[in-house]
C-alpha cells in the first residue's frame, strides 16, 4: 500500500477547505479506503470539531515532531468509520513548530499503511501552507465563485506552478445554480477561463453542509444532500474513476461540452 | 423595469478579474504597461514609420500562460513619397 498524498488549499480563508477534507476523507473511507487526515493549521485547530472529534484528543501533530508521542497515538480513529483517522493540529504553538521536512516524514511513516493522506492547508501562502504542499504527490485548489477568493486561488495556483507541483486541480465550492442562472454569480466556466486548471469538482451551496458541520458529521455520510453527492464524486475522481459532472445552472447549453472537454473527460 | 436595465453583475465580476489576474500574473501594472507600449513604439519609429492611432498592444492569455500581443501597422513608403 502506498498512499497518495492530497493536500487542499485555497489562499482565501473561508472557502471552505476544512469541510472539503472532512468531506472527501468520509467518502474515501466510505469506499473502503484507509485514510488519514492531518490538520495543517497549527495553531487554529478546526478539522477536529468539523469532523466530531474533538474530545477524543490527546496528542496533537506537534507532540509528535517533537517526541512526545509516537504517531500511532496521535492519530484519532473516527467514531463511525474505523479506516479514518485524523491527526490533529496543536491548539497552542504556532505554524514555526512545524517545518516541511517534518511534513514530509510524517507522511513517507504514513505512506506505507494508509490509501489516502488528506491535508488540510491553513489559509494564506505562507509557512503553514509551504508545510502542507511539501509532501503533497496532488494538491486540489479550492474556491469559492467570487472575486476575491478567485484571485486568491490564482496566486496559489501560480506558487504551485512555480514549486512544479504537478498541475493542481480545482474545486469550485458553493455554487449557487440560482444566482449563476441569473447572472449574479460567476459560472463554473467561467471561474475555469480565468484559472486555466483542471477540474475536480462543484460542489453546489447546500444548507445541509452546516447541520453536518453543526453535528460533527459530515454531510458526505448524507445520501439526500448534493454537496454530499459532489463529495462523494470528488473522491471517486481522486481514486481515478470517470465521474460525469453534474450541471449546475448553466447559463447556455452547450457550455458544458466545453467544461467537459477542458478537464479531458471527453 | 429595474431589473432588466441592471448590469450584470457575473460580467462585471469576469472582466474584472481577467484585468487584475494578468496584473498579479506578470507583476505589471496598468500604468507600466503603458509606459512599456510607449517605449516600444519610439523604439520601432526609429526604423520604421507607423500608425500610432491603430496600434494594439495588450496582453492576451491563453490558459495560465501571459502572452504580449502588438498589433503595430506600418505606413507605406509609397503613400509618404506620394504626399
Amino acid at each position: 500500500m502506498t498512499a497518495q498524498v492530497v493536500t487542499i488549499s485555497s489562499g482565501k480563508g473561508g472557502v471552505g477547505k476544512t469541510t472539503a477534507v472532512a468531506n472527501l476523507a468520509v467518502a474515501l473511507a466510505m469506499e473502503g479506503d484507509k485514510v488519514v487526515c492531518i490538520d495543517g493549521d497549527i495553531g487554529l485547530r478546526n478539522l477536529d470539531v468539523v469532523m466530531g472529534l474533538e474530545n477524543r484528543i490527546v496528542y496533537d501533530i506537534v507532540d509528535v515532531i517533537e517526541g512526545r508521542c509516537k504517531l500511532r497515538q496521535a492519530m484519532i480513529r473516527d467514531k463511525h468509520l474505523p479506516e479514518l483517522y485524523l491527526i490533529p493540529a496543536a491548539q497552542t504553538r504556532d505554524k514555526n513548530a512545524v517545518s516541511p521536512s517534518d511534513m514530509k516524514r510524517i507522511c513517507d511513516e504514513l505512506r506505507l499503511s494508509a490509501d489516502f493522506i488528506l491535508i488540510d492547508s491553513p489559509a494564506g501562502i505562507e509557512r503553514g501552507f509551504r508545510n502542507a504542499i511539501a509532501p503533497a504527490d496532488r494538491v486540489l485548489v479550492i474556491t469559492n465563485p467570487e472575486v476575491s477568493a478567485v484571485r486568491d486561488a490564482d496566486r496559489v495556483i501560480g506558487i504551485l506552478e512555480a514549486e512544479e507541483k504537478h498541475s493542481p486541480a480545482l474545486v469550485i465550492n458553493r455554487l449557487n445554480p440560482d444566482l449563476v442562472k441569473q447572472h449574479d454569480m460567476l459560472s463554473a466556466e467561467d471561474v475555469l477561463d480565468l484559472l486555466g486548471i483542471q477540474l475536480i469538482g462543484i460542489v453546489p451551496e447546500d444548507e445541509a453542509v452546516i447541520v453536518g458541520s453543526n453535528r460533527g458529521t459530515p454531510v458526505s455520510q448524507d445520501p439526500k444532500s448534493r454537496a454530499g453527492q459532489a463529495f462523494r464524486n470528488i473522491a471517486r475522481r481522486l481514486k481515478g474513476q470517470e465521474v460525469p459532472f453534474i450541471e449546475f445552472g448553466n447559463r447556455q447549453s452547450g457550455l458544458w461540452d466545453r467544461i467537459q472537454k477542458m478537464t479531458g473527460r471527453r | 423595469m429595474a431589473w432588466f436595465k441592471r448590469k450584470q453583475s457575473a460580467e462585471s465580476a469576469k472582466e474584472r478579474l481577467q484585468l487584475v489576474l494578468i496584473h498579479d500574473r506578470t507583476d505589471l501594472t496598468s500604468v507600466e504597461l503603458n509606459v512599456l507600449k510607449d517605449e516600444l513604439l519610439q523604439v520601432i519609429s526609429r526604423h520604421v514609420d507607423i500608425d500610432r492611432d491603430a496600434v494594439q498592444i495588450e496582453v492576451e492569455h491563453d490558459g495560465r500562460a501571459q502572452r504580449l500581443v502588438a498589433d503595430i501597422p506600418l505606413r507605406s513608403v509609397t503613400r509618404r513619397r506620394a504626399g
